[in-house]
């Protein structure tokens, strides 16, 4: 059975290991921040570039590559902002890290903010974690006690200090821009790029970097060990340890911090998680949080890898690392595999994606805010017993219509999948019973 | 502007959260979200006159507090139950149960969903992924997360719930 | 981007649909591929305010020449043209500003998709309203509808309801129903009008337009909002259900409320007018006129206006009048009070008149608030033509005290007055009754009631001329409506007069008299009148840089450092 590497989690659930400060220097708190201050900040970011550390919060790209971008010579404040709004369905890793470790979150970030020069520093929360919110200022002004957030911090002459801002119930506030927006005070609605990157003009306009939780705490970890070898766990071009988390129809829903491409699709259903629930099979499986395409049971993946080889994979092989979902015409996103055992009704597990993105949408744009709502009533209208034979090519025909057309990802988000569930379930969509709804014969829990 | 300080009575600690809140961004509206929390927090949801008073403190418009408040679903504009219990919809928690959850809170507390009980001790809505679907079914009372909620936790959820209320 | 020896910028070479085409670097593309000839549908981009991208509707597809990465050299096709790089993704036309060598599609299969696509989703929940709509003839979403969209909707589940009757304030009437979201209303409010009182509230599908409660949309910029929606959600409620657009006749036109000399269009059908909106003019008034302004063509029917010739208090022909009128002029120790409200043309023959009979001329100003936006602190619209054409030298006073004083002394007895109520500017009644009184105006006044000749004017909408604005700009107004049956316009009356006075002929229509202005005025020199442009022409003003002209700074205006 492979072992999980834990190296973001480490602590976090070892009996005795509490929340506070001084348990966190006990294990060594702070210590990579008092190395880093000694070091230069272009140095920092040297070992981010080399490390091929690439963003935790569902996008993949590239952190160095983000932090390249930003704009230094505007003469403009420079902020660092963690975005902690984990709202994507099937992801509950950032929540571990703030609940159970926060100074490995507050270390993170002030390294990042001093090698980006960083003036001020904020966490957008999102508002349902009252506690997180909590943890996090009391960690905060216990950092800044021992000098280690605010002004002077180690007594240098860098300064930055740290603020927890909490949404208010978003989803599109995971949305960098959208974020940005809500902490700037207005609608979250999300900007259109170009010209407004974050790097460039961000919160108030300024250059900002906008990094996930386990992202920011991945910088700390590069510090310690160097990038370069932070960059042999895992597989080139997939490097670190990811947490994984996995719910759904498995025996031991939770979360597995493995090396990136350390366990298979199948190693982690049946070896971690205990396999499926008794007396099942499966249906299909959702990847990397709800936005990402299904893979159904009985797919075959094939084609050639980034690097030339070939493959040919069941959804068991699928190798758990940002290339090998997208590989298998997926995404790993955010890390939130959701297991579909065959007692779901398909049509109505669609329908209650579509409710969620329906009623996440901001509405700001066409596409979007009309598209999104009309899939949703169309799902539900096919739940409500009123199916029709062409639901199927109209619901393809508008996720079609919204995908590549919107001002954000949302639209992705959305289209996805209505694309990937009507393309690999066509024939359940189609045959859904015009008069009656199957979820009381075959499906073992309501969705709707 | 003196009917508006009058209707909006705010406690002293109240205050001196927001004077310290606003104290922390660069530019005053930030402070708007977390204003409203504060002031949620004291009175149990966002009365009207908050929404001018907020412009007031933070010198911006009322439509721009309108929009904002309108726009969040944890923002209430009316009183919720003294006990507010949020239940989790989307599809891990619906793969584990969470409707029947909810059918269940909603026939044990007396109160219907998107409802405030008659005696105005709960109220029930549904919400979107709480964030810890490894431990679906997820359901919130007010500020706490209760997890793994089969029907025998819920139960006994809902007997506690009932005890505590006067 | 360059400028060459000129001062002009450096046109750069981009290719819409193929075709080269050069335009201003940094414009947007909607802009480029209107200079190419081809229109890119949009809502929620407006030239004047900012650009916010939410509505998609100028979807396309651009491409760039590829280089190589590290010698910059171009990548050729295999015939030797230049390789150009597709962004697979349609992007927006609004925010996608021109570098030279781009190219843009705005006829593929991909752009009429997007579009097609765009079009179905707008129409999603929007109401089936046209029957009953004042959009109609001038929507946005029917227009495009029609040219870009499929033709067929597919939605059959039931559409939003929203709030459709809502008062948003004294002028503007919201139907939430229609709202697209573009937000051009919202901008403008925060980056016009300054006055922030509307925004989103909800989310998604149920986002809806509102203003807070306590607050309305009053300030006298509304009705641009109106002009601005793209769809029939924001209403003029003086307009509501009125008449359908396209009965209406479109006539350019000045506003006459003050010296900013707004562009308008007057709409009116068989010689009524229906409203007035505003006519772009980017040296004057961009796309913008105030609420106020607009409703100035009220006087046109108002019970106070002035619609018989009349001597002594009774009906009587124009001839009569105008040959009455004469005869006291010739024989009286005349003054003549000329008025800034008068067109340059009406101007000059006041001039003409002045001279030939020897009379001094008064004016008088009529300053008030202005609002720093359109609305200047000059409420005439023709102070600048009063000192081109020689009527004054020096700004007009308040008080015509000095005329005053020559009746009181008897060295007047005779006053030939053109659009002034003379006792608003420090005449007495007593005093009006010492003279014989030639009165030239379109409203009753307490000075039409001792006026011993009366001849009705004409408004600025029943009769053709020229303004100048406060920035010294020649702009032209058309006649929209005759005026009362009977009235003739001022320049006919006024040329009459100086005609009959000096025994020679004096032409009687703004072209004709312009040949004569032209010729006698250097500052008018060389322009002819029916070639006037439409956004009219700049005028030489620094002649009159040592005056201390009223106006702040506003919209297009700032006031320049007195000299002399």
């Amino acid at each position: 059975m492979p072992e999980e590497k834990r190296i973001i989690l480490k602590y976090a659930d070892e009996p005795g290991y509490t929340r506070d400060i001084d348990c966190y220097l006990e294990h060594g708190g702070y210590e990579v921040l008092r190395k880093s201050y000694k070091l230069k900040p272009e140095d920092i970011h040297s070992e981010v570039m080399d490390s091929g550390l690439r963003g935790r919060g569902g996008a993949g790209f590239p952190t160095g590559l983000k932090w390249k971008f930003l704009d230094r010579k505007s003469g403009k404040p420079i902020y660092l902002i963690c975005n902690a709004d984990e709202s994507e369905p099937g992801t509950f890793k950032d929540k571990q890290i703030i609940h159970k470790d926060p100074h490995q979150l507050i270390e993170g970030m002030m390294i990042s903010a001093y090698s980006i020069q960083a003036k001020q520093a904020f966490i957008y929360i999102r508002g349902e974690f009252f506690d997180g919110a909590r943890i996090l200022e009391e960690a905060i002004e216990e950092a800044r006690a021992k000098n280690f957030v605010g002004d002077n911090i180690l007594g240098s002459n860098f300064s930055c200090d740290l603020v927890v801002h909490r949404g208010a119930g978003a989803y599109i506030c995971g949305e960098e821009t959208g974020l940005i927006e809500s902490l700037e005070g207005k609608r979250p609605y999300p900007r259109i790029k170009p010209p407004y990157f974050p790097a460039v003009l961000g919160l108030y306009q300024s250059p900002t970097i906008v990094n996930n939780v386990e992202t920011l705490c991945n910088v700390k970890h590069i510090v310690e060990m160097s990038g370069k070898e932070f960059a042999k766990i895992g597989t080139p071009g997939n490097t670190g340890t990811r947490i994984w988390c996995v719910s759904g129809h498995v025996q031991k829903p939770g979360y597995y911090e493995f090396p990136c491409g350390g366990l298979t699709m199948g190693e982690m259903i049946h070896d971690l998680c205990g396999g499926l629930l008794p007396g099942r099979e499966l249906k299909a499986i959702i990847p990397g949080g709800s936005s990402a395409k299904v893979l159904k049971a009985d797919e075959r993946f094939s084609g050639k890898l980034k690097d030339g080889t070939e493959f040919d994979w069941s959804i068991w092989d699928i190798p758990l690392d940002f290339d090998g979902p997208a590989a298998a015409g997926s995404m790993s996103g955010s890390g939130g595999i959701i297991v579909m055992d065959n007692s779901t009704d398909i049509v109505q597990a669609l329908s209650n994606i579509n409710a969620f993105y329906a009623h996440e949408s901001c509405g700001q744009c066409t596409p979007c805010r009309e598209g999104v709502q009309w899939m949703r009533k169309v799902t539900r209208r096919m739940c409500a017993g009123d199916a029709r034979k062409d639901d199927a090519n109209l619901l393809l025909s508008i996720a079609n219509q919204i995908e590549g057309r919107t001002v954000c990802a949302f639209g992705e988000a959305a289209a996805w999948p209505v694309q990937s569930f009507i393309e690999k379930f066509k024939d359940e969509f189609e045959d859904y019973p015009a008069n009656g709804s199957v979820s009381s014969e075959t499906g073992d829990k309501q969705l709707v | 502007m003196t009917h508006l300080e009058n209707a909006m009575q705010l406690s002293k600690e109240t205050l001196d959260k927001i004077d310290a809140r606003v104290e922390k961004y660069p530019v005053k509206r930030s402070a708007a979200l977390p204003l409203l929390h504060l002031i949620q927090e004291e009175k149990g949801y966002v009365p009207e006159e908050a929404i001018e008073w907020i412009a007031k403190r933070l010198e911006l418009e009322p439509i721009n507090i309108y929009e904002i408040v309108t726009f969040y679903p944890m923002l209430k504009r009316s009183p919720m139950g003294r006990k507010h219990v949020r239940v989790c919809r989307t599809l891990s928690c619906a793969l584990r149960g969470g409707y029947q959850v909810c059918k269940t809170l909603q026939e044990q507390l007396g109160c219907k969903l998107d409802e405030t009980s008659a005696n105005g001790e709960f109220s029930i809505e549904f919400v979107e992924c709480l964030a810890s679907c490894g431990t679906a079914p997820v359901v919130m009372v007010n500020d706490e997360h209760h997890e793994n909620m089969d029907d025998e936790k819920t139960v006994a959820l809902c007997r506690e719930l009932k005890k505590t209320s006067a | 981007m360059s400028e060459n020896g000129n001062g002009k910028k450096e046109l750069v070479e981009i290719f819409v649909d193929g075709q080269p085409v050069k335009v201003l670097p940094g414009i947007n593309a909607i802009e480029a591929a209107k200079i190419a000839g081809k229109e890119i549908p949009h809502y929620c981009y407006h030239p004047k305010l900012s650009v916010v991208g939410n509505c998609r509707m100028c979807l396309m597809e651009m491409g760039t020449p590829m280089r190589e990465r590290e010698t910059g050299e171009p990548i050729l096709e295999e015939d030797g043209s230049q390789k150009i790089g597709w962004i697979p993704k349609p992007v927006i036309g609004c925010s996608t500003n021109v570098s030279p060598g781009m190219h843009i599609k705005t006829e593929s299969d991909l752009v009429k998709d997007c579009r097609e696509g765009v079009m179905e989703f707008l129409l999603v929940n929007h109401p089936l309203d046209c029957p009953i709509c004042d959009q109609a003839g001038e929507c946005s979403l029917q227009e495009y509808a029609m040219d870009y969209g499929r033709g067929y909707s597919r939605y059959e589940e039931r559409k939003n309801v929203k709030p459709k009757r809502t008062r948003l304030g004294p002028r503007v009437t919201l139907d939430d129903e229609r709202c697209v979201l573009c937000s051009r209303c919202i901008r403008f409010g925060q980056e016009i009008a300054d006055q922030d009182v509307l925004g989103f509230v909800d989310r998604g599908s149920f986002s809806t337009l509102t203003c807070h409660p306590n607050k309305e949309l009053d300030h006298n910029y509304s009705l641009n909002t109106v002009d601005i929606c793209p769809v029939g959600a924001l209403t003029s409620t003086d307009f509501r259900f009125k008449m359908r657009v396209w009965f209406l006749k479109e006539s350019p036109s000045i506003c006459t409320e003050s010296s900013i000399g707004a562009n308008t269009t007057v709409w009116s059908r068989e010689g009524v007018i229906y409203r007035i909106t505003p006519r772009r003019n980017d040296a004057v008034n961009d796309t913008w006129m105030t609420d106020s302004g607009r409703e100035l063509f009220n006087q046109v029917v108002a019970d106070t206006r002035l619609t018989s010739f009349q001597i002594g208090g009774n009906s009587a022909d124009p001839t009569a009048s105008i040959k009455e009128a004469t005869g006291l002029l010739s024989k009286g120790r005349t003054a003549v009070v000329a008025s800034c409200h008068q067109s340059v043309e009406e101007q000059f023959i006041t001039r003409k008149i002045a001279d030939h009979l020897n009379s001094s001329v008064y004016i008088a100003r009529h300053f008030g608030k202005g609002d720093g936006l359109l609305l200047s602190e000059d409420h005439t619209p023709n102070t600048r033509g009063a000192f081109l054409n020689g009527l004054t030298d020096s700004l007009p006073t308040e008080d015509l005290s000095s005329l005053a004083e020559k009746i009181d002394s008897e060295k007047v007895d005779t006053l030939l007055v053109c659009r002034e109520d003379l006792t608003r500017v420090g005449l007495s009644e007593a005093q009006l009754e010492k003279v014989k009184l030639v009165l030239l105006d379109t409203q009753t006044s307490a000075t039409a009631s001792h006026a011993d000749v009366l001849l009705p004017a004409l408004t600025v909408f029943e009769k053709n001329g020229t303004f100048v604005n406060l920035n010294f700009r020649l702009q032209k107004f058309s006649q929209a409506v005759p005026g009362p049956a009977g009235l003739l316009p001022d320049t006919l009356i006024l040329s009459k007069i100086l005609s009959t006075l000096t025994g020679e002929s004096f032409p009687d229509s703004p072209a004709t008299i312009w040949k004569s202005l032209s010729q006698s005025n250097s500052k008018f020199k060389g322009i002819d009148f029916s070639s006037i442009p439409i956004d009219g022409i700049q005028l030489e003003k620094s002649a009159f840089d040592h005056i201390d002209f009223p106006e702040k700074q506003s919209l297009k205006y700032s006031p320049a450092a007195i000299t002399g």
